[in-house]
């Protein structure tokens, strides 16, 4: 995971707008690009080269469909753990090894390891705790959401 | 797994990880899958309609937009006004998640508030603004920066 600030220039206006654009959402025909770009003012071609450019760079995490796997039929969990400072690395080797684990931090706090657990069935999430747990010998706190107040995702560019 | 068959596992499977950046992505993805172009796109219609897809987007790394301070935001709320505050903290620009969480015994927030800024000084500025809403309703309070991305892949179906 890149974790670098891009210079002020790497990006120019047209970049920023498609960065801003399709946070909010992508067309589902056969040529998505060219009706995207069409909206931008630019050829489908061009907006894949520069989205190919922008990924490239990591400007981009993902670009794609974002599946819930809560809607699937699965579940999704917030974890914490509290791992020594000394064995915190092999402790983050041994999460992050487990499929179900679709994003981990680092946080300065007692409990220093938070990850994201997203499974396609709703006991994995407590299989895949205990499983942590036999493996690390730590105990794993679940913090399931109970309720969402979502307006939106956007990060300006 | 009752609301996906298995053709729409096929699916997520090839494209869980992304989009091909093609003039064509839901050609190429087909023609991995032995479908047709309209079906993929059908499929993918069909999920975005059932909630199964959120949306199909480009996430931005905040990071290297320089959106380099990210706080985990933790609240102790009184439980009878946590909901109401829940949906008034979400609403707020610079929230981009908000959700409510039970506690456990050596944690005892259950509102958390994702921030996010260009500086850790900036971040304060709208958790203090947080802190102010919350009045009397909030008992205690903490913020958890981010300082290592360990690990980011979004969903991954085990048997896809």
């Amino acid at each position: 995971m890149r974790r670098q600030v891009l210079p002020e220039d790497a990006l120019d206006a047209t970049d920023r707008a498609i960065l801003n654009a399709l946070q909010d959402g992508f067309p589902l025909v056969p040529e998505p690009f060219e009706e995207a770009g069409r909206a931008l003012g630019i050829p489908g071609e061009d907006l894949v080269s520069r989205l190919t450019h922008l990924r490239h760079i990591g400007a981009i995490t993902r670009f794609g469909p974002f599946y819930d796997a809560a809607a699937m039929g699965g579940a999704f969990c917030l974890c914490a753990l509290s791992a020594p400072e000394a064995l915190f690395d092999g402790v983050a080797a041994l999460v992050n090894a487990h499929p179900e684990v679709a994003h981990n931090y680092r946080r300065d706090h007692e409990l220093n390891m938070w990850f994201v657990l997203a499974t396609d069935r709703p006991e994995a999430i407590g299989e895949t705790c205990e499983r942590i747990e036999a493996e690390t010998g730590l105990k794993v706190w679940q913090f399931p959401k109970l309720e969402e107040f979502f307006i939106g995702f956007r990060v300006p560019a | 797994m009752s609301m996906i068959d298995s053709i729409d596992r096929r699916v997520i499977a090839a494209t869980q990880a992304g989009l091909p950046l093609t003039d064509r992505p839901y050609a190429q993805v087909a023609e991995t899958l032995g479908l047709s172009e309209q079906e993929v796109i059908d499929r993918l219609a069909a999920m975005q309609e059932r909630g199964i897809i959120r949306r199909i987007a480009l996430a931005p790394n905040h990071y290297a937009l320089g959106m380099v301070a990210n706080g985990m935001s933790v609240w102790d709320v009184d439980d009878a006004r946590a909901s109401d505050f829940g949906r008034r903290i979400g609403a707020l620009d610079f929230v981009t998640h908000c959700y409510l969480r039970p506690r456990a015994p050596v944690w005892r927030y259950n509102l958390f508030a994702m921030l996010h800024g260009t500086s850790r000084q900036e971040v304060e500025e709208k958790r203090a603004i947080i802190r102010k809403m919350l009045g009397d309703a909030c008992t205690a309070c903490d913020i958890l920066y981010s300082t290592r991305i360990l690990k980011k892949t979004g969903l991954r179906l085990q048997n896809g």
